[in-house]
C-alpha cells in the first residue's frame, strides 16, 4: 500500500470532490425537466471498486442521495458478478426502489470506471425524471398498493456494452413514460456527467498515479471515520428514545408509528428503529437502502462538518426491525418515501435534543405535499403542474427557525410562481406565510406557508395530494411548542372540503374558478415559551406573524407593555 | 483627449487612486485609507494627494463598494412595499431555499419590513390580460401610510407586470404624486423580467439603496463641483460599465459589484493590449481569492448574484468566483487530521498573526512571511512598521506544525501547497465550467497578495505565462479609467419561435436601444463608438434553463433590422449545439427574453504611458533567504518600478513595490514588456 503524505491528501480530496461537483453542474446545465434543473434532484459520486461505499460525492446534489447510492453501485456490483460480463465502456441502468432506494422516479446509472485495463471505481449518476408512467402523471400515486402502479419497474440492465449504447433499452424507456422529450434530455445530461466523470479521473490517474489515488481515498474513509468517532466521543454516553406518527398510509386510515432508540457508547452509536410499525398497503413504505440512507441524512444534519464519505457510518450501527415499513419488500410500494424519511429524521432530531439540545434544531414542517393539478386544455394537449411546498424549520439554540425553507431530505428551490403561471392554466390567489403555524418557544419555529391555487382552465382539472402531518404537529424541543398541522382544503360547488384522509387525496375534480388551498405546517419551537424575550413577541404580533391571541396563550400578556 | 482622468476605487480597507495625464504622458497613482461611514472624505483626500486643480480633471470614475456595504452592513433606507394582494410574503419567503445544506440552522430578516409591506386589489394573469384593475386609491392610501410609518422610499411589485405593466404603472403614477422624494422603484421599471422573487428583491432593494446612494454621490458631486470640477463624474456598473451619476441614482443596485468588475475590466484591457485576449484573473485580498475569466477579450457575464443569503440581485454581473483562501484566511487542523484553509478569516485587523495586532492562528500570509517571500521590513500599506516572524512561526508551529508532525519550514510550505490547491481548483471550475481549457489563457494575478502565487498556478494548472500588471494594487481604480459606458436592458417575451410577433419583438429592440442611446447622449462624454449589442435566452420547449443566443442584427442610423422567425432559429441551432454538443430533434424552440446591451464606447489611453525607460539597471537591491520546495535560496530583490523595458529577471527572484510582491521562483524568468507588465514564464529550455 503507498502512503500518502497528509498535504497531498489535503489536495487530492478537493481535486476529487471536484470531480464529483463537475458532473453535478454538467445534468443540472443540461437537463430538461425542472425536477433536476432547478431543484437538484439529483446526484454524483465515486464508488468504492468492490464495496460500492461512497468515496467523494458532490456538494450541489440532493442531500438523500449521499447515502443511498452506494447501494446502487452495490446492486450492479452484485448483478456483474452474477453475470461475470462487466466491462470497460459498459453503463448499467435502473430504477428499482427496492434495490437501490428512494422511489421509481429515480433514474440511477452506474458505469465501471477501468484504469490500465482494471476495474478501479464505480462512476454513478442519479436523477429525478419528470414521468416514469403508472396511474398519476409524476407518480405521487397515494393510492398505489404495488409498486406497478406507481411507475414501471426496471431493474439493472446495462444501457450500454463496452462503450455501445443499446438502444432497444431506450425505446422501451421512452415507451414507457407521458413525457419522452424530457426523459431522453435527462437521459443524454446523465450519460454527459459520466462521460466527463471519466475524462477527470483519466487525468487525475495520469497526473498520481493509480497507487496514489488508491491510497488517499483508504485515507479519506478513515478520516471520516476518525471525524465521527471524535464527534460521538464529546457526547454523552446513554440512551434516549422518541417516537412519532405518519397520518395514515393513503390506503387505511390508521395512524403509523416510526420509534427510535439512540444509544452512545464512548465513540459509537446505535440508532435502533425497532417498534417502527410493519409493512403497510400504501405507498409510505421504505426499502432498507432508503432507510440506512435517511439516517445517514439524519447524523449529517447534526454533524454539519462531517465529509460525504461511507467512513463516518463505520462507528454506527443502523437497527432496523425486518417486516417493518422501513424495510419493505418487493412488491410494496414506496412512491411516498419522502415522508417517511422526514419523520425518522424528526424523530433522530428529538432523540438527540435529549442528549445534546444544542446540537439540533426542533422538527421542521415534516411533509413535502407533492400536489398535482392537471387537465387537458381547449386544444386537447394535456398539462400537468406538480411542485413540492415549503414549511417552517424548527427553532434552535441560536434563532428562531427559518419562515418557508426547503425539506431537510432536499436543497430543492420552488419554482417562481410567475413561471407555473406561464405554462399552466392557474392563478395564485395566495402565496404567503401562514401567521400562528410555527411552535412557540424561546426560539419559535419558522412559519408555513399558505398557497391558493385557482383553475383558469375552462374544462377544469383533477388534483392529486401526496402530504403528511394533517394529524400530527412537527414537534418542539427543550419544551417548545408543536408547529401548525398540514391543512388541505379543497372548493367546490358546496363550498370548501377536507379529504378525508387529511392530507392525500386522489383525483379531485374542479371546474373553471375553484381553488385549493394549501396550508402547510410551521416548524416546532426551541425551548420553553415563557424564556421568549417579550420584545420578540411584541414584533411578531406586530407583523402580523403571532395574532394577539395566540401570543396571549402561548407567551402570557407581558408583550403588550412592549412597544416595538 | 484634453484634460486628467481620474479613477477612484474605494475598497474595504484602501481607497486607491489612478491619474492619468494622457496629455503630459504621466500617471500617477495613491492609495489612502478608507474612511468609514462616509467614504467620500478618503475619494477626496485621495484626489487631492495627486491633483493640484479639479478645473483641470476631465472625468472622475468611481468604483463604489457603498452599496454593497450597505446591503451586507442593513444600513439602507427604511422602506416600503405596494404589491398585489395574495402576494405580500415574497420578500420573505424567497425561493424556498435555506443558509446552509446541512445543520438547518438560520433565519431570515428581509430588508422591507412585514408592517411595510401592504397589499393592494390588483391582479394581472400571465398572459398579460388584466384580471382586477388596481385600486388606486388604495395605492395612495397605502403610499401614505407608508410615509407616516418613516419610510424613506417605495417599491411597486405586482405580479406578472413583465407581461403587462399597465396596472403596476398606473400605482407608480399615483405613488409618485404622493411620495415625498424621488425614491420610488418598479418592478416593471427595474427588470421587466419574469420571476416574481427575483424582480421584487432586485427592485426592493434598488429602493432600499436610492436614499444611501444617492445621498452619497450627490455628496461626491458637490464637493466636486465646490473645487471646480467641472468635468463629467461617472459611476462603474457591476456589469463593468460606466453609468452617469444620475442613472446611478435612480438604479443604485446596479452598482452591487461596482468596485470588483472594474478591476476585471482593468485586467482584460492590459492583457489584450500586451497581446493576451484569454486570461484568467485572480484577485488575492485579505479574506478570499476572487477569480474571473476573460476569453477572446470578452469578460462573461453572470445574469445574477446573492449579496447575501436572501438578498438576490439581478442584473447583468461580471462573473467573479470567490474562494475564501486569501492572505488572511486561516490554516487548521481538522479532527480527522487534515489541512484546512479558511474560511475562517483573520482579514486585515487583526490580520495575519505577524501584523501583531492580536490575531494567534496562522494564515497564508504567516506562510509567506516565515518562508522569506515577504519582506518582513517593509509591509506593504504602510500600516505597520515590521512583521513579526517569530510570532508568525510559533503559531503555525502551534496550529498546524505540532498536529501533522512537521517543522515550522515544512508546515509553511503544506499551507502554501494547500492554499494553493484550492486556488487552483477555483481557475479550474471557473474555466471549465465555462467550456474552455484553462491551459490556453495566461493567468493575471492583481491585488496586494497575488503576484506572490503566480507561479504556483502556472505549475499547478499548467498555464504558460502570468501576466503582472504594473501596478496591481490600483488595478481596479486603473479599470474605472478604461471602462465603457453601458447600459443593459431586459424584457420577458415568452413566446414561441413559431408564434413571435417579429415586428413586436422590433419594437422593443428599438425602444432599448433609443433609451440606451439617449442616455450616452446625455452625457457629456465622448465616445469613439457607440453600438447596440441583442441576445434572447432561449430553450426548447420544457427545458428549463435557457441559453443566451446573440443576434446579428444591422442596424442602420440606430434603426433596427429585426431578425426573421428564421434568423433566430438558425442562431439558436449553432448556440444550442456549441452549448450541449447536439440538438433536440423535433424539439420545439422557445423565447424567453430580450437582453440589449447599448455601449459607448470610450477613447482607451495609451498603456505605454505607464512603461519604465528603456535604460537602467537591472542590479539586484539587495539578496535575501527565500524557501523554495525544499531548500533556501539565496534571492535576489529588485525594485520593480526601476526596472527598465526589456529587463529579463532570472527566478529565484523576488520584485517588490509599494503595494505589491512578485514573486519569481526557481526555473521561471520574468521579463517587463513595453507597458511595464512583468511576463513570468518558464526559462527556455529549463521546462
Amino acid at each position: 500500500m503507498t502512503e500518502i503524505d497528509p498535504i497531498t491528501l489535503s489536495v487530492l480530496a478537493g481535486r476529487m470532490e471536484q470531480i464529483a461537483d463537475e458532473m453535478d453542474a454538467t445534468l443540472f446545465r443540461a437537463a430538461f425537466n425542472p425536477i433536476i434543473a432547478e431543484a437538484h434532484d439529483a446526484s454524483h459520486g465515486l464508488y468504492h471498486a468492490t464495496t460500492g461505499d461512497t468515496l467523494v460525492q458532490g456538494k450541489s446534489g440532493l442531500p438523500i442521495f449521499v447515502g443511498v447510492m452506494s447501494f446502487a453501485v452495490k446492486a450492479v456490483i452484485e448483478k456483474a458478478a452474477a453475470d461475470g460480463d462487466l466491462e470497460n465502456g459498459d453503463i448499467y441502468i435502473f430504477n428499482d426502489a427496492h434495490i437501490g432506494g428512494t422511489h421509481l422516479s429515480d433514474m440511477r446509472l452506474v458505469r465501471p470506471y477501468f484504469h490500465n485495463g482494471k476495474l478501479f471505481c464505480f462512476l454513478a449518476s442519479v436523477g429525478h425524471w419528470h414521468d416514469v408512467g403508472g396511474a398519476v402523471p409524476g407518480n405521487y400515486n397515494p393510492g398505489a398498493t404495488e409498486v406497478f402502479q406507481e411507475a414501471f419497474v426496471l431493474p439493472p440492465v446495462k444501457l450500454a456494452r463496452k462503450g455501445t449504447v443499446n438502444q432497444d433499452i431506450i425505446d422501451i424507456l421512452l415507451r414507457n413514460t407521458r413525457l419522452p422529450q424530457s426523459a431522453m434530455g435527462d437521459l443524454n445530461g446523465q450519460l454527459g456527467a459520466l462521460d466527463l466523470g471519466v475524462q477527470r479521473m483519466d487525468e487525475l490517474l495520469t497526473e498520481y498515479g493509480g497507487d496514489t489515488i488508491t491510497a488517499a481515498l483508504e485515507a479519506l474513509g478513515n478520516r471520516a471515520e476518525a471525524l465521527m468517532r471524535a464527534e460521538l466521543a464529546e457526547l454523552p454516553d446513554g440512551r434516549w428514545e422518541a417516537e412519532d406518527f405518519l397520518d395514515n398510509d393513503g390506503i387505511i386510515d390508521e395512524a403509523l408509528k416510526i420509534r427510535v432508540a439512540l444509544e452512545i457508547k464512548d465513540d459509537r452509536m446505535v440508532l435502533d428503529f425497532s417498534g417502527s410499525s410493519p409493512q403497510c398497503a400504501g405507498p409510505v413504505n421504505i426499502a432498507l437502502p432508503t432507510t440506512a440512507a435517511a439516517a445517514y441524512v439524519a447524523i449529517k444534519h447534526v454533524f454539519p462538518a462531517l465529509p460525504a464519505n461511507a467512513g463516518v457510518m463505520r462507528p454506527i450501527e443502523v437497527i432496523v426491525p425486518e417486516g417493518s415499513l422501513l424495510s419493505a419488500e418487493f412488491p410494496a410500494p414506496t412512491g411516498g418515501y419522502t415522508e417517511t424519511i422526514l419523520r425518522m429524521i424528526d424523530v433522530v432530531f428529538s432523540a438527540f435534543a435529549q442528549a445534546a439540545p444544542d446540537r439540533v434544531v426542533a422538527n421542521a414542517y415534516g411533509t413535502i405535499n407533492a400536489l398535482s393539478i392537471a387537465g387537458k386544455r381547449s386544444d386537447g394537449t394535456a398539462w400537468v403542474m406538480f411542485s413540492f411546498y415549503g414549511g417552517g424549520h424548527g427553532g434552535s439554540v441560536e434563532s428562531d427557525g427559518l419562515n418557508h425553507g426547503n425539506a431537510p431530505i432536499s436543497t430543492a428551490t420552488i419554482p417562481p410562481m410567475e413561471i407555473l403561471e406561464a405554462a399552466y392554466p392557474v392563478m395564485f390567489r395566495t402565496w404567503a406565510l401562514r401567521p400562528d403555524s410555527g411552535g412557540a418557544g424561546a426560539h419559535r419555529g419558522g412559519m408555513g406557508a399558505v398557497y391558493e391555487i385557482e383553475v383558469l382552465e375552462e374544462n377544469g382539472a383533477e388534483a392529486f395530494l401526496f402530504g403528511e402531518r394533517g394529524r400530527f404537529a412537527p414537534k418542539g424541543i427543550v419544551e417548545g411548542g408543536d408547529g401548525a398541522m398540514n391543512h388541505f382544503t379543497f372548493e367546490q360547488s358546496d363550498g370548501w372540503q377536507a379529504p378525508p384522509l387529511a392530507s392525500k387525496m386522489r383525483g379531485i375534480k374542479l371546474t373553471q374558478g375553484q381553488a385549493v388551498r394549501l396550508e402547510t405546517p410551521g416548524g416546532g419551537g426551541y425551548g420553553p415559551a415563557a424564556a421568549r424575550e417579550a420584545r420578540a413577541v411584541a414584533r411578531d404580533v406586530a407583523r402580523g406573524l403571532v395574532s394577539a391571541d395566540q401570543a396571549d396563550t402561548d407567551y402570557g400578556t407581558a408583550w403588550r407593555e412592549v412597544t416595538v | 483627449m484634453s484634460g486628467q482622468m481620474i479613477g477612484v476605487d474605494v475598497g474595504g480597507t484602501f481607497t486607491d487612486v489612478f491619474v492619468l495625464n494622457e496629455a503630459a504622458g504621466s500617471a500617477s497613482v495613491a492609495k489612502v485609507p478608507t474612511t468609514r461611514p462616509d467614504q467620500s472624505v478618503g475619494f477626496l483626500d485621495g484626489i487631492g494627494r495627486e491633483v493640484d486643480t479639479l478645473s483641470e480633471v476631465a472625468v472622475v470614475v468611481h468604483g463604489t463598494t457603498a452599496g454593497t456595504n450597505a446591503l451586507l452592513e442593513r444600513k439602507g433606507a427604511k422602506t416600503g412595499v405596494i404589491c398585489t394582494a395574495g402576494l405580500r410574503d415574497v420578500l420573505e419567503m424567497r425561493r424556498r431555499d435555506r443558509p446552509r445544506t446541512w445543520g438547518l440552522r438560520g433565519d431570515f430578516e428581509p430588508v422591507v419590513d412585514r408592517r411595510d409591506r401592504l397589499e393592494v386589489q390588483e391582479r394581472t394573469l400571465a398572459d398579460g390580460s388584466i384580471r382586477t384593475p388596481v385600486d388606486l386609491d388604495a395605492v395612495r392610501m397605502a403610499a401614505r401610510q407608508l410615509c407616516d410609518q418613516g419610510c424613506k422610499a417605495v417599491a411597486v411589485l405586482f405580479a406578472n407586470a413583465y407581461a403587462n405593466p399597465e396596472n403596476e404603472a398606473a400605482a407608480v403614477a399615483a405613488v409618485r404624486e404622493v411620495w415625498p422624494n424621488p425614491h420610488v422603484s418598479a418592478s416593471s421599471e427595474i427588470l421587466p423580467e419574469i420571476r416574481e422573487f427575483e424582480r421584487f428583491s432586485t427592485t426592493a432593494l434598488n429602493a432600499y439603496l436610492q436614499p444611501e446612494v444617492s445621498g452619497y454621490l450627490g455628496r461626491l458631486e458637490t464637493a466636486l463641483t465646490e473645487g471646480g470640477f467641472d468635468g463629467e463624474f461617472m459611476i462603474v456598473q457591476s456589469n463593468g460599465g460606466v453609468m452617469t451619476v444620475d442613472t446611478a441614482c435612480r438604479l443604485p443596485v446596479r452598482t452591487a459589484l461596482s468596485g470588483p468588475a472594474a478591476g476585471v475590466i482593468a485586467a482584460g484591457y492590459i492583457a489584450g493590449v500586451a497581446g493576451f485576449d484569454n486570461v484568467i484573473t485572480g484577485d488575492m485580498g485579505g479574506t478570499s481569492f476572487d477569480v474571473s475569466l476573460i476569453a477572446g477579450g470578452q469578460s462573461i457575464l453572470s445574469p445574477q448574484t446573492s449579496i447575501d443569503f436572501g438578498m438576490v440581485v439581478r442584473n447583468p454581473m461580471i462573473e467573479i468566483t470567490t474562494i475564501g483562501a486569501g492572505g488572511g484566511s486561516i490554516a487548521w487542523v481538522d479532527k480527522g487530521g487534515l489541512l484546512n484553509i479558511g474560511p475562517e478569516s483573520a482579514g486585515s485587523d487583526p490580520g495575519p498573526v505577524a501584523y501583531g495586532l492580536g490575531n494567534d492562528r496562522p494564515t497564508v500570509t504567516d506562510a509567506n512571511v516565515v518562508l522569506g517571500r515577504i519582506d518582513p521590513d517593509n509591509p506593504i500599506g504602510g500600516k505597520l512598521d515590521r512583521l513579526d516572524i517569530e510570532a508568525a512561526g510559533r503559531a503555525i508551529d502551534a496550529h498546524v506544525g505540532a498536529p501533522l508532525g512537521l517543522d515550522t519550514v515544512a508546515a509553511a510550505e503544506a499551507i502554501l501547497r494547500v492554499a494553493n490547491s484550492r486556488m487552483a481548483g477555483a481557475i479550474r471550475l471557473v474555466s471549465i465550467e465555462r467550456g474552455f481549457d484553462p491551459k490556453r489563457f495566461a493567468f493575471m494575478p492583481f491585488g496586494g497578495g497575488g503576484a506572490l502565487h503566480a507561479g504556483a498556478m502556472l505549475a499547478e494548472v499548467g498555464i504558460a505565462r502570468a501576466i503582472v500588471p504594473r501596478y496591481p494594487g490600483v488595478t481596479s481604480a486603473m479599470g474605472c479609467v478604461i471602462a465603457d459606458m453601458r447600459q443593459d436592458f431586459v424584457q420577458t417575451v415568452n413566446t414561441l419561435v413559431d408564434t413571435l410577433d417579429e415586428a413586436a419583438l422590433g419594437d422593443f429592440m428599438q425602444a432599448n436601444t433609443d433609451d440606451g442611446m439617449a442616455l450616452l447622449e446625455a452625457s457629456r462624454t465622448s465616445f469613439e463608438a457607440r453600438e447596440a449589442s441583442f441576445t434572447l435566452d432561449m430553450a426548447y420547449v420544457g427545458q428549463t434553463h435557457t441559453v443566451s443566443v446573440p443576434l446579428d442584427v444591422t442596424m442602420v442610423d440606430d434603426k433596427v433590422t429585426p431578425p426573421s422567425k428564421a434568423e433566430i432559429e438558425v442562431a439558436f441551432d449553432t448556440t444550442y449545439q456549441a452549448t450541449f454538443g447536439r440538438l433536440l430533434q423535433n424539439g420545439t424552440r422557445r423565447i424567453l427574453n430580450l437582453r440589449t446591451a447599448v455601449t459607448g464606447k470610450r477613447p482607451k489611453f495609451d498603456l505605454a504611458t505607464l512603461a519604465p525607460g528603456t535604460t537602467g539597471s537591472v542590479a539586484p537591491t539587495a539578496t535575501r533567504k527565500v524557501h523554495f520546495g525544499n531548500v533556501w535560496l539565496e534571492t535576489a530583490i529588485h525594485d520593480r518600478l526601476s526596472l527598465p523595458v526589456g529587463a529579463v529577471i532570472n527566478g529565484p527572484a523576488i520584485l517588490t513595490q509599494p503595494d505589491t510582491t512578485v514573486l519569481i521562483e526557481p526555473g521561471l524568468a520574468g521579463k517587463v514588456d513595453r507597458f511595464g507588465n512583468t511576463i513570468i514564464e518558464p526559462v527556455e529550455g529549463d521546462a
